[in-house]
């Protein structure tokens, strides 16, 4: 686990509820980000980690509670059911439990779309040309390229991205994510079906993430080793409550979590 | 033999299933039964060999797919002609080249004297494809199923013909107006329906679409009713004065303008950045907006866009005939234009052409069939969707090239 | 306030309603199981009147008349609608599943049109005139300028229709098979329930129901041409949305509703824009609730 400086808060999340009818997904549950850091959020299937995830990231609006942003000091926003695109255009990216990319469309193309809200070129530029339309394009291009590179996808960017291996296609879906230049990546069991090797692989790509592209990351893991090796820290989510949050070897310790989860299957 | 057993039986089922409705004519006037056997004898027949046929193709449909799905090296797998040549720079400048100038001297070539029957042919069929690739925006890039479409067409038509008679405007003067309607149109269908998907949408587009109809139908003082306007004015050429021949001989160099417009804005629009969050958007609605695409304005910019296309070539439309009347906005027309789209191959500029002129050229020239035309295009439909659902020409993504230098060149989306 | 117009609009709307409903439940229960929009279900509704008038034709020209003639007519053409719709599951839907929503779509609407012009071909694109076969019930008398012996006939008809189908799928396995693959594929699957058959049984089900509509309102409008079925099938499919799509007493409910709504509209406010009201009740519904009236919001999973 590589040295980090810890700096401002990103994310601040306080009191967050989620109801879907008479159901309680989640609980009055609270979570910070800071700079610089990679924390984890694990759980046993069902605890609610991803709906949190989609409550932070604006695909459902909490039905109580607080989430507010700190895009690059400027103060905080509170984005309690603002529309996806909007918070990820404010800097929060994510990728998805069950890989969501366009089959069919190309790599390099999948990964420009993560520009989209970072570029400008509208109708009238693009039927009508120019220098700025260009420019605006190339470098879209480059950039995207430059990330897939950075995924090791570089020579199958004019692939479908329905062809790539399983393993390949998280990677893609990462660098999407990347391209839409957040501070704070959010990952949804981004290891789910990788082998160990490929495991490790990830690994050293979330800490070259966090270090190279100063991205914080925020995590949800069911692959014990993985969390354990690489988070500064982790919260622990059942049955919709917080129960938990520490730096891991807290949380290897405490008994709440081991009763609730780790007891089966204590890898790390 | 296993192919024989059920080919037989499926013919046998279909003669039972044919016997009322081919077999039996009641004439109540003259109180008379028709009875044509020989009908149930080629129904039999007929379904006999499709089953056999049917069979085969199915069997080698699924030896395909297993064949893909086992594929080692999907990178390497065989290309269509149509890509391989779109891939080759230089043939397909050369055919593109050859085409345009076969465009060019059309008229000339099927036209002698005052007889111009050809010349209308081809304006019709390439109003349609004006239409085609209007809709390949909306349905083929943005994945917004709209059944409605013609209702555009309708606007932009309407349009010129009423502001013909009654603030005598001219061609010319119409022609963005009647664009700019169609976008109107297409703006204020698309804001309440953008939360819609697939079948629903379908069929919320159809009702509009059918309002629209309806209102033309029964709304006389202003639209004319079913009998429609008729003396809608030819665009005129600075004022001179044209003859039948050389009118026609206008309106397609206009129309085939038309023509190059659309695919030129067409193509830009689908390579850019714009063309990209369409498709992201049909790809995949949750993705593209978690990746920071606005769902409304891109899907009201794909409603607009396309909307415009059918407004604009309403006018022409609208010119060309000298009349219109509600029947030419029918359900039947949406359909065909979907069909375009979808049996071109959702998304492929050229696929659309193609599908557009057989659709709309095979039925005039095919006149000794044109009993079973419809017919035929029902079925097409169905059997495309079963045989080949990617369209003819699979949308071919354009092929960036980058370097960590810089360059970049490509060798054109079609 | 014109009561007896008023009672008269309603008799008559809950008439039109009941056939609506009844080629609705074919919608709902179709889209309900395959999230389908049988686009060629209103052309199946066609056929059955056209499959009873031709029976009606032959048995009447040799001599025979009555209500029995008519009952007789029913039984062929559901018969025969069934047959149809069996048919055409087989062929334009089931290679179907699986693929992409728009390739049935695609390949209904191509169906839809295939039919109708199949039997605008094999008979005729024109009016064909339904003899009368509904005699002028003694009972009725009283009722006649709001219920004719016809629209009795009718209500008569869709209630029984309606209970029977209620049992059908409460009581019977074929029923509880059909809830089953519905509410989950799959699992239906896994439990051994033979899901094309349920699929084809289905379809079938909708098509007899659909006929019985087609030979009630040929009787009620004394004439059938091929265009029938398009309308009445959109017009179907808004009562079915209208009542929650995949409900069947929601269809019920929408066709009805339908029903009443566009006779009030036509008789109150205009009748040339009767079709009007229907489509602008289907699209006011889809907007505001798409779950429809009886239906649940369903949220996707992401």
């Amino acid at each position: 686990m590589a040295a980090n400086e810890t700096g401002h808060k990103l994310l601040e999340v306080s009191g967050l509820t989620m109801d879907f009818g008479g159901l309680r997904a989640i609980d009055n549950v609270g979570l910070d980000i800071y700079e610089g850091e990679i924390v984890a959020l694990i759980g046993p299937n069902g605890a609610g980690k991803t709906t949190f995830f989609n409550c932070v990231t604006g695909i459902y609006e909490p039905t109580g509670g607080d989430v507010k942003i700190y895009p690059k000091g400027n103060g905080s926003k509170r984005i309690n059911g603002m529309k996806p695109n909007r918070i990820t255009a404010l800097g929060m990216a994510r990728t998805f439990q069950n890989i969501r990319l366009f089959p069919a469309m190309t790599v390099l193309e999948n990964v420009m779309i993560g520009r989209h809200c970072r570029t400008r070129n509208g109708i009238l530029r693009a039927i009508i040309g120019g220098a700025a339309m260009a420019r605006e394009e190339k470098e879209s291009i480059e950039k995207s390229y430059q990330l897939l590179k950075k995924v090791g996808l570089a020579d199958v960017a004019d692939e479908f991205s329905r062809n790539l291996s399983y393993g390949a296609q998280r990677r893609l879906e990462i660098a999407r994510a990347l391209a839409t230049d957040p501070f704070l990546l959010l990952l949804d069991e981004p290891a789910a079906g990788m082998n160990p090797q490929e495991t490790l692989e990830l690994d050293a790509l979330i800490t070259r993430i966090r270090d190279e592209e100063k991205v914080a990351i925020l995590l949800i893991e069911h692959d014990m080793k993985l969390v354990m090796n690489i988070s500064d820290r982790i919260y622990v989510m059942e049955y919709g409550k917080k129960i938990a949050q520490g730096t891991p070897l807290e949380i290897k310790e405490n008994p709440k979590v081991i009763e609730a989860y780790l007891g089966e299957e204590a890898h790390a | 033999m296993m192919h024989l057993k059920r080919s037989l039986s499926i013919g046998l089922w279909f003669m039972f299933l044919t016997l009322p409705l081919m077999v039996v004519r009641v004439n109540t006037v003259s109180r008379e039964i028709e009875w044509r056997w020989m009908n149930l004898v080629w129904a039999g027949v007929c379904a006999f060999a499709i089953a056999w046929l049917w069979q085969f193709s199915i069997e080698r449909r699924a030896a395909k797919r297993m064949q893909v799905a086992t594929d080692d090296h999907p990178e390497k797998r065989q290309h269509s002609l149509a890509q391989r040549l779109a891939d080759d720079p230089v043939l397909s400048r050369r055919v593109l080249i050859g085409v345009g100038l076969l465009a060019l001297v059309f008229p000339w070539l099927v036209s002698s004297g005052n007889s111009f029957y050809h010349i209308n042919v081809m304006v019709s069929a390439l109003i349609f494809v004006v239409l085609g690739l209007g809709l390949n925006i909306t349905v083929g890039l943005a994945g917004l199923l709209d059944l409605g479409y013609i209702a555009f067409f309708a606007v932009g038509a309407y349009t010129y013909a009423l502001l013909s008679k009654n603030f005598d405007l001219g061609f010319w003067t119409c022609l963005p107006i009647g664009g700019v309607m169609g976008m109107l149109f297409g703006v204020v269908l698309g804001f309440p329906i953008l939360r819609l998907r697939g079948d629903y949408l379908a069929i919320v587009t159809l009702g509009f679409a059918s309002i629209t109809k309806i209102v033309l139908e029964n709304w006389d003082t202003v639209f004319g009713g079913a009998a429609g306007i008729a003396n809608i004015p030819r665009p005129d050429l600075f004022g001179f004065e044209l003859d039948g021949r050389q009118k026609a001989i206008y309106i397609y160099y206009i129309v085939l303008a038309l023509v190059a417009l659309t695919v030129v804005v067409t193509t830009r629009l689908k390579n850019s950045r714009v063309g990209r969050a369409w498709m992201a958007l049909r790809e995949d609605e949750i993705a593209s907006v978690a990746m920071g695409v606005d769902m409304a304005q891109t899907k009201l910019s794909a409603y607009a866009l396309g909307a415009f296309w059918a407004g604009l070539v309403g006018v022409v439309f609208a010119a060309h005939n000298n009349f219109i009347n509600p029947d030419s906005f029918t359900f039947m027309d949406s359909a065909m234009i979907l069909a375009m789209v979808v049996l071109g191959g959702m998304g492929s500029i050229l696929g659309v052409i193609i599908a557009a002129l057989v659709l709309k050229l095979l039925p005039e020239y095919l006149r000794a069939f044109a009993e079973y035309r419809m017919l035929v295009f029902g079925a097409v439909m169905v059997l495309m969707m079963i045989f080949r659902p990617q369209g003819l020409i699979n949308d071919m993504r354009r092929k960036y090239e980058c370097d960590t230098a810089g360059g970049e060149s490509d060798n054109g989306g079609k | 306030m014109d009561f007896e117009y008023l009672f008269q609009l309603l008799c008559s709307g809950v008439v039109k309603g009941s056939i609506y409903a009844l080629i609705a439940l074919g919608y709902t229960m179709v889209y309900g199981i395959i999230q389908l929009i049988n686009f060629a279900h209103g052309e199946i509704y066609m056929i059955g009147a056209f499959v009873a008038l031709i029976i009606t034709g032959v048995v009447t020209l040799s001599g025979y008349s009555g209500f029995s003639v008519l009952i007789l007519a029913a039984v062929v053409a559901a018969i025969y609608a069934a047959a149809y719709g069996f048919t055409l599951e087989k062929i334009a839907y089931r290679p179907l599943r699986g693929a992409p929503r728009l390739s049935p779509l695609i390949s209904a609407i191509g169906a839809s049109i295939f039919l109708m012009n199949y039997v605008q071909l094999a008979q005729t694109p024109d009016f064909l005139p339904f003899p009368e076969l509904v005699p002028e019930f003694e009972f009725m008398e009283p009722w006649v300028q709001y219920v004719s012996s016809v629209d009795m006939v009718i209500l008569v008809v869709t209630a029984l229709v309606m209970v029977a189908l209620t049992v059908l799928i409460k009581y019977t396995r074929i029923g509880k098979a059909m809830r089953a693959t519905q509410q989950d594929q799959v699992m239906a699957r896994l439990v051994g329930i033979n899901v094309d058959r349920v699929i084809s049984a289905t379809f079938v089900i909708g098509s007899i129901l659909a006929a019985i509509g087609g030979v009630l309102i040929a009787s009620r409008t004394g004439q059938i041409n091929t265009a029938i079925g398009f309308m009445a099938g959109i017009k179907a499919f808004t009562a079915a949305v209208l009542g929650g799509i995949g409900n069947i007493p929601g269809a019920v409910l929408g066709g009805l509703v339908l029903g009443i709504a566009e006779t009030f509209g036509a008789g109150y406010i205009s009748s040339a824009y009767e079709d009007v009201f229907a489509f602008g009740l289907l699209v006011l519904i889809l907007v505001l609730r798409p779950a429809g009236l009886l239906g649940k919001a369903v949220k996707q999973k992401v």
